[in-house]
């Protein structure tokens, strides 16, 4: 066990070196913050707590894809007992108005690709690059 | 307990008699009905008679095409192999193949007609979709779920009208006019018309005959016998195209 030094210099180096991101931004103060999304001004959760829409609004929307396409079921009568229609771009984003400060963040953020705007528009978006 | 013979033979009759009492009673109450069965009576039944006679496709009009391409973001590809489709102009001896005399200056041959999917009674394209992306409504549209096709083309394949377009290339960018009301399509699916049920489902004509300023677009329920269509091909001697193949196309052609 000669060479003890060297082994326990050159683990630690190692170590040193493959945790140096972690490291740097402790060192320039940017370490991961979660994503903060830019929120509708009135809050009604018409369709589930903030809770639950976090972790299943994907659920919902397929299941709303589904009754619309396959079943025709275009309205829905959310919790504050208004009729909706089943609309991502219309329903949901008429309040959640903004595609890059809201479903953008968490799913850049988690590195979650969505396919919905390979088809779906942006209405904002695209009526912005009408103009 | 102890069961003679006799005993045992007449309880086994009642058991088996109350077994096919109930099984009767079922069939003739609502419980017992087949599924899908409320589907073969669906009041509904839409179709589209054409009368290529008010058409004004001499003049270059191409509102109908115009009006549909808008309303559902439909691409233009001046390439044939990329052309996507949902109503064209077909000439009358390609969409009648079977009509017609064979001479050249038979007056129907130099003619057009405007065609689209025929929302066929029994169509080849759902049959052969291995997914169900597209299936038949009861009031007899031929939908598509653009979601769930793999763009796999069997559709197009068994379709006999060339009804269905597929997207080689991404079709946002030779859109014309993008109307964010309807979604677009993406590279890898199949489309076709879907006849305007989005529409539909507001109350409002399909988009085409909504714009066609001659009136040689009627849209109606089939089901309903005073309806528009059934008025025009009670008075009138209607073709179908390609009727003979058994898949019951739904546009009708006025003679």
């Amino acid at each position: 066990m000669n060479d003890r030094g060297l082994i326990l210099g050159g683990l630690l180096l190692f170590v040193g070196l493959i945790t140096l991101p972690v490291w740097y931004n402790v060192a320039a103060g940017t370490p991961s913050r979660p994503p903060e999304l830019k929120l509708p001004a009135q809050g009604k959760d018409p369709f589930g707590t903030a809770e639950y829409m976090r972790a299943s609004h994907m659920s919902l929307l397929v299941a709303w894809r589904d009754e619309v396409v396959r079943g025709g079921e275009r309205t829905v009568v959310g919790r504050d007992g208004k009729t909706y229609a089943k609309s991502l771009t219309r329903t949901c984003m008429d309040c959640h108005s903004s595609r890059a400060e809201f479903c953008d963040r968490c799913h850049g953020y988690t590195s979650a690709r969505v396919s919905c705007w390979d088809c779906h528009a942006d209405r904002r978006l695209a009526e912005g690059s009408a103009r | 307990m102890s069961l003679d013979r006799r005993a045992f033979l007449g309880v086994a009759g009642l058991s088996a008699l109350a077994v096919a009492g109930t099984r009767s009673l079922d069939a003739l109450t609502r419980r017992g009905r087949a599924e899908g069965a409320s589907e073969a009576r669906a009041a509904t039944r839409w179709a589209m008679v054409v009368d290529p006679g008010k058409c004004r496709k001499d003049d270059g009009c191409t509102g109908c095409i115009a009006a549909c391409d808008r309303a559902h973001n439909v691409p233009h590809f001046s390439e044939r192999a990329h052309e996507v489709k949902w109503i064209w102009r077909e000439p009358f001896d390609r969409a009648f193949p079977d009509h017609g005399g064979s001479l050249p200056e038979d007056a129907a041959r130099s003619q057009s007609v405007p065609v689209l999917c025929n929302h066929c009674d029994n169509p080849p394209c759902v049959r052969v979709c291995p997914v169900q992306a597209t299936w038949k409504r009861a009031d007899g549209i031929v939908m598509m779920d653009y979601h769930r096709c793999i763009g796999c083309r069997y559709c197009m394949a068994a379709c006999p009208y060339g009804a269905r377009s597929f997207n080689w290339l991404d079709p946002r960018p030779r859109i014309k006019e993008p109307n964010p009301e309807f979604p677009t399509r993406t590279k890898g699916v199949v489309e076709k018309c879907n006849f305007c049920e989005e529409r539909l489902a507001l109350g409002r004509p399909p988009a085409c005959v909504e714009a066609c300023t001659e009136g040689a677009l009627v849209f109606g329920n089939l089901k309903d016998p005073r309806s528009e269509v059934r008025r025009l091909l009670r008075s009138r001697h209607a073709l179908r195209r390609k009727p003979e193949l058994g898949t019951g196309p739904n546009v009708y052609y006025l003679v």
